[in-house]
């Protein structure tokens, strides 16, 4: 496939301090033991999608993820490692390496994506229907732990959250309205236009855009060209190109459209329209090509691209890392309901990584996860929790809703309820932490107790 | 009668409330509140026109009828008379199992009104349909009915269902094949819960807005352009109490739907129910006419159907959907085309073409006649050249040899077309006089009007006609040839070159190229408008925010000008009804607080009230304007005084007098230096305040100063010689 992916992987994320640091940036952090790219990579690979650039935000972090996938995923993928300024937004990043672009087609993933949709299916849609853009989305998760009664403070019971408005044709193929952001929270204003060429619009606010989009390369290019303010593909660039579907002013043909005079406007388009038919002869003729299509040979041919949605079925998982509470969420859920992202899987329906010693009478509870050359003492419990790599964990230590990274020591009598603990963190005798945060390499001293406080070393 | 059998079953069913179960009830209303139809309903009511032979209403009961509905209660009001009388004369009367009743009303003026008059009669027990007189339908009531009734059970807030059809407006003039505008329905796709109704969003040109707690409380809604609303409602009872709470419920979408959906205290329901395969419609306006009589023709509304409503065989059907009474005189020579009506007696010339028309019974047609399209009512005679396209023509008429008819016209009763005479496209022609008032809320003309003054010239119609004619043939003979008769009525504002829209012609090419080249220019609008809202969403809220800013001012102007309205009515009315200044005074002032107005404002607008009256009565000659000033400035100068207690009041006279002479009343530029010293000479500006509005304007635009220029000559004299005003008058 004449596909290009881009991953946008991003880099010290501020949403997810302390959990990222300079030296975990964002797409490294371990998802039950592994990195979140690998999850995208991962996909890619099962799509057969090899061409790969990760964009990551700062040198220091491209270096980082650079050597993590050269390591992993050598031979298997070829990918480029480009790093981008910060804070120049999902558009700027795609300017900042526009000149590396070359196929016709262009699939933008964010790197934090856990899902197991293939982006293989969302490329195919795209093609299928010659479209401008192909956006997935899926179902709005519901965050928050499903089983409360762990912990007081986290079972408010959340409603799905609203994260889009998103108009769809009656069958569902075609984006027709989407809001995003500050948008949501007001009253939706559609356009007639479009409405009145598609007649019927399903608005649904319980989808959510997951980030994995499939452009057009020349269209791409040229709106970001076209429009430098343009911050974020998101929430600019794939509403800017929903709302101006049936008015487009990006063709996708190379003419520069100030020199365009009509005849060749309409003879170019024409072409396209048939192209567009041949292609899309598996799907029923759309509206754009009603509306595209003349009246009556004098009036002017209306330029139209088509916006395409990819709607993952509401079984797929499909999360996106973006926020402290998306963390524990992923990790809980790619050991638990979605378990199967990962490949190996044991009877007890938990991983216990080899070598790793386990003391007596020491429970490790379905849904757990233990990664290799960790240690546990006695009378130990672990319920619905990660812990990472080389870990020292002493006797009668509780860990319930938990992720703990790598080369945590944890002593005797903590208690870990509804917690992050970073790599090398050292836990003391008796702590107690419920709801807290702890970033790497911080010391908790024996028999402090925390409750939903973020605890890390201060920068020196 | 299978809805019936239904019913027998129902009762022997368990189900104790089909046990007291109440016959289905119908409101059908025979007056549809407009005027789209004008000028025939000036003569005849709207529910009495013929379709395709035979009256409107006719269709409607017998729909009522098959569709299991046992009492109907006819709402008359317009030409109560006749529709009474028709129904008395017609088999309806004397149908067994079959209730008409009808109710009599002159002073509504709107449907709310009719629900409003029929609650109080308390005739109606449980569900009722909600039909006008003029829906066609073939559609089966039971499963909506039954939807309703199990909806009821479970919501007692569900009251209303609304019968919706497929049909996708045109991409082009935005209205639907009956020629009514788009639509925009959001609608629950489970629960088929009516969210949100727009017949008419003009205000957010280019948008259509969903509330924010509609998409909050709905993960999924559709929204549709594409359907159609047939007016057939199957309403609770409630619905009636609702009009009665809500008095000023007068439209039954416009008020009562909207009011519904947009009221979330009371929480009732409105819910719908599509029909597919069969079929519904309301004439609404012209085109909805032409567009129903063809599918009529055709056979969609089967078995509403001319030869199967006639009975007795007295139409036949013949191919090519033609169908013809059993007596008619028809030429050999003449040309029949596919799908078309003649009625009874009817004799058609030589050489004659008729296709896609209704003629009705008793017509006298001559020779090398071409009918298009048309819908020829009963004993019209039309003489031999003549030509009609896409016309309709009431009882009576006569067209004189060669008279030509464009498409899109309409002639009302009795009207006469001269010789040769063309009548231009989209002409409206009657015997009466068109209505000199018009009133823009279109709800009201229908009705009050019939009852009042036109009723009379058509009473004198039915009664003395010869005398009438022989009075109007001296009249209005040139309008329509020599030996015409009627009055070509002016297409009214607001509906000026928007005709062809609701007109029977079909819209011709070039104004749908036309629209679509507007319609262009509009979406680059439009899309320029996204463009500057596209870049991020701070600007767009930013720009959202002077949005509303927008809103404000205009708000608050609007508040200006409602004000001012209201100060000169009080003024009027003070100086007609010669109340006393304090009165005026204390009314102004209150004003003043309702609408929260500075006292400046007061000045300015009693000032203006003035200069209006001055204006507004009777001048030949700017002298005799200003004389005309000059009273009522003295008369009232104490008025003007009590509200001048400073010196910025005093400007903002100035200021305002500066306007009228810009804007409103341009008769008065000339006169203003006159009447700025009649003001210092009353004492009611003060020297200071003209200096001083001389010396705000003097950094103003060169066009802004006009006028201080030409009071420069008296305010030179202010400064020089102020003794020597007098003289100063007299010599301006």
């Amino acid at each position: 496939m004449d596909f290009q992916v881009v991953v946008l992987a991003g880099g010290t994320s501020k949403n997810l301090t302390p959990l990222v640091s300079k030296e975990v940036p964002k797409p490294l952090l371990p998802v039950a033991n592994r990195p979140v790219l690998y999850y995208v990579l991962h996909q890619l690979e099962q799509s057969n999608l090899k061409d790969l650039i990760v964009v990551v935000e700062g040198k220091d972090a491209a270096l980082l993820v650079g050597g993590w996938i050269s390591g992993t995923f050598v031979d298997r993928l070829h990918v480029e490692i480009a790093a981008v300024p910060e804070d120049i937004g999902s558009a700027g990043a795609i300017r900042a390496i526009s000149h590396h672009l070359t196929a016709n087609d262009i699939l933008v993933v964010s790197g934090d994506l856990v899902s197991d949709v293939p982006p293989g299916a969302v490329a195919a849609n795209h093609r299928r229907h010659d479209a401008v853009v192909t956006a997935m989305l899926c179902s709005v998760p519901i965050s928050g732990p499903s089983e409360s009664g762990s912990s007081g403070g986290k079972d408010k019971t959340k409603k799905p959250g609203r994260y889009n408005i998103i108009g769809l044709d009656p069958g569902k193929q075609f984006l027709l309205h989407i809001a995003t952001g500050a948008e949501i929270e007001k009253d939706t204003r559609l356009q007639k236009r479009i409405l009145r060429a598609v007649g019927e619009m399903e608005i649904r606010s319980d989808l959510m855009d997951a980030h994995m989009y499939a452009f057009k390369r020349s269209v791409l290019q040229e709106v970001l060209d076209r429009k430098d303010t343009l911050q974020s593909l998101k929430q600019d660039v794939l509403p800017y190109l929903v709302r101006s579907q049936l008015k487009s002013e990006a063709l996708s043909n190379r003419i520069p459209r100030a020199e365009e005079n009509g005849n060749e406007k309409v003879s170019s388009q024409n072409n396209q329209v048939m192209v567009s038919q041949i292609l899309a002869n598996a799907s029923t003729p759309s509206f754009h090509d009603l509306c595209s299509v003349s009246h009556d040979g004098s009036a002017p041919i209306r330029k139209t691209h088509k916006c395409c949605a990819y709607i993952a079925s509401s079984s797929s998982y499909c999360a996106r890392l973006n926020s402290i509470q998306a963390f524990m969420d992923i990790n809980r859920d790619v050991t638990g309901e979605a378990d199967h992202l990962l490949s190996s899987i044991s009877d007890h329906n938990n991983i216990v990584g080899p070598s790793t010693k386990l003391g007596t009478k020491t429970t490790v509870g379905p849904h757990c996860m233990l990664g290799e050359g960790s240690e546990m003492g006695d009378k130990c419990q672990v319920k619905r929790s990660v812990i990472g790599r080389h870990c020292r964990i002493g006797s009668h230590v509780k860990v319930v809703n938990s992720v703990v990274m790598n080369h945590v020591t944890i002593g005797d009598g903590c208690i870990i309820q509804g917690s992050v603990i970073c790599s090398n963190v050292q836990l003391q005798e008796r702590v107690v932490l419920k709801d807290c945060q702890v970033g790497a390499g911080f010391v908790v001293t024996a028999g402090s107790e925390y409750k939903g406080e973020s605890l890390a070393r201060k920068e020196k | 009668m299978g809805a019936q059998k239904k019913g027998a079953t129902a009762r022997v069913s368990e189900d104790p409330e089909e046990l007291a179960r109440h016959p289905l009830q119908a409101i059908l209303l025979a007056d549809s509140f407009t005027t789209k139809f004008r000028p025939i309903t000036l003569e005849r009511p709207k529910v009495l026109l013929p379709l395709a032979n035979i009256p409107m209403i006719d269709y409607t009961l017998a729909w009522l009828e098959s569709a299991g509905v046992e009492e109907v209660f006819v709402f008359c009001c317009a030409h109560s008379k006749q529709v009474i009388d028709y129904l008395e004369s017609s088999d309806w009367s004397s149908q067994p199992n079959f209730l008409v009743a009808t109710i009599e009303s002159h002073n509504s003026i709107s449907a709310g009104d009719a629900l409003r008059l029929i609650y109080e009669r308390h005739v109606i027990h449980g569900d009722f349909v909600l039909i006008s007189g003029d829906t066609v339908s073939n559609m089966s009531l039971t499963q909506a009915l039954q939807e309703h009734k199990e909806r009821r059970k479970k919501d007692a807030n569900a009251i209303m269902t609304m019968v919706v059809k497929q049909s996708k407006p045109s991409p082009i003039t935005q209205q639907s094949r009956l020629g009514t505008d788009e639509l925009f329905m959001a609608i629950n796709p489970d629960t088929k819960q009516l969210l949100c109704y727009e017949d008419k969003a003009e205000y957010s040109k280019g948008f259509i807005s969903l509330d924010k707690t509609l998409i909050a409380d709905n993960p999924s809604t559709v929204l549709h352009n594409d359907k159609q609303d047939c007016y057939i409602d199957i309403c609770s009872e409630e619905v009636l109490s609702l009009f009665t709470d809500n008095f000023d419920y007068q439209h039954l979408r416009r008020h009562f739907v909207k009011g519904l959906l947009v009221d979330d205290i009371m929480g009732y329901k409105i819910f719908t129910h599509e029909i597919h395969s069969s079929y519904a419609a309301r004439i609404d306006n012209f085109r909805s006419y032409d567009t129903i009589s063809k599918d009529i023709i055709q056979r969609w509304t089967y078995p509403f159907v001319p030869d199967v409503l006639c009975g007795n065989s007295a139409i036949r059907v013949e191919r090519r959907g033609t169908y013809r009474a059993s007596e008619i005189t028809l030429s050999r020579s003449a040309q029949i085309g596919p799908f078309i009506v003649i009625g009874q007696g009817t004799e058609i010339g030589n050489d004659t073409k008729i296709s896609h028309s209704v003629i009705g019974e008793g017509c006298t047609i001559g020779s090398n006649v071409t009918i298009e399209g048309s819908y020829i009512w009963n004993n019209v005679t039309i003489e031999d050249g003549c030509e009609l396209r896409h016309a309709i023509v009431c009882d009576g008429v006569t067209m004189k040899s060669g008279a030509v008819l464009e498409p899109g016209v309409v002639l009302s009763f009795k009207v006469v077309v001269g010789q040769q005479f063309v009548v231009p496209a989209y002409s409206m022609v009657s015997l009466l006089q068109q209505p000199t008032q018009q009133d823009s809320d279109e709800e009201l003309e229908y009705a009050d009007s019939s009852s009042g003054n036109v009723e009379l010239p058509s009473a004198k119609l039915n009664g003395d006609i010869t005398s009438d004619l022989s009075e109007t043939r001296h009249g209005p003979t040139s309008e329509l040839g020599t030996g015409g008769v009627g009055y070509i009525w002016s297409i009214f504002e607001g509906g000026h070159d928007e005709e062809w829209r609701h007109s029977v012609a079909p819209i011709p090419t070039d104004k749908l190229a036309k629209i679509m080249l507007d319609k262009d220019e509009d979406e680059e609008l439009l899309t320029q408008d996204g463009n500057v809202l596209s870049p991020s969403g701070e600007l767009k809220s930013d720009s959202d925010a002077n949005d509303s800013e927008d809103g404000d001012n205009e708000g608050s102007r609007d508040d200006y000008v409602s004000f001012e309205k209201e100060v000169e009515a009080t003024f009027l009315r003070a100086v007609h009804e010669n109340v006393k200044v304090d009165h005026v005074i204390l009314e102004v002032n209150a004003l003043r607080l309702s609408y929260n107005m500075a006292s400046v404002d007061c000045a300015g607008a009693i000032f203006y009230s003035m200069m209006k009256l001055a204006v507004e009565s009777p001048h030949s000659s700017s002298s005799e304007l200003h004389r005309n000033a000059a009273d009522v400035i003295t008369t009232w100068q104490n008025l003007l005084k009590s509200f001048l207690h400073d010196i910025d009041e005093e400007i903002e006279v100035i200021l305002k007098f500066e306007e009228i002479c810009l804007e409103s009343a341009k008769e008065f530029s000339p006169l203003f230096a006159q009447i700025l010293h009649l003001l210092y000479d009353k004492d009611i500006l003060e020297e200071d305040a003209i200096l001083r509005w001389a010396d705000e304007k003097e950094g103003a635009d060169e066009s802004d100063k006009v006028f201080v220029q030409r009071a420069e000559k008296f305010l030179q004299v202010r400064n020089e010689l102020i003794m020597s005003i007098r003289v100063c008058i007299w010599l301006l």
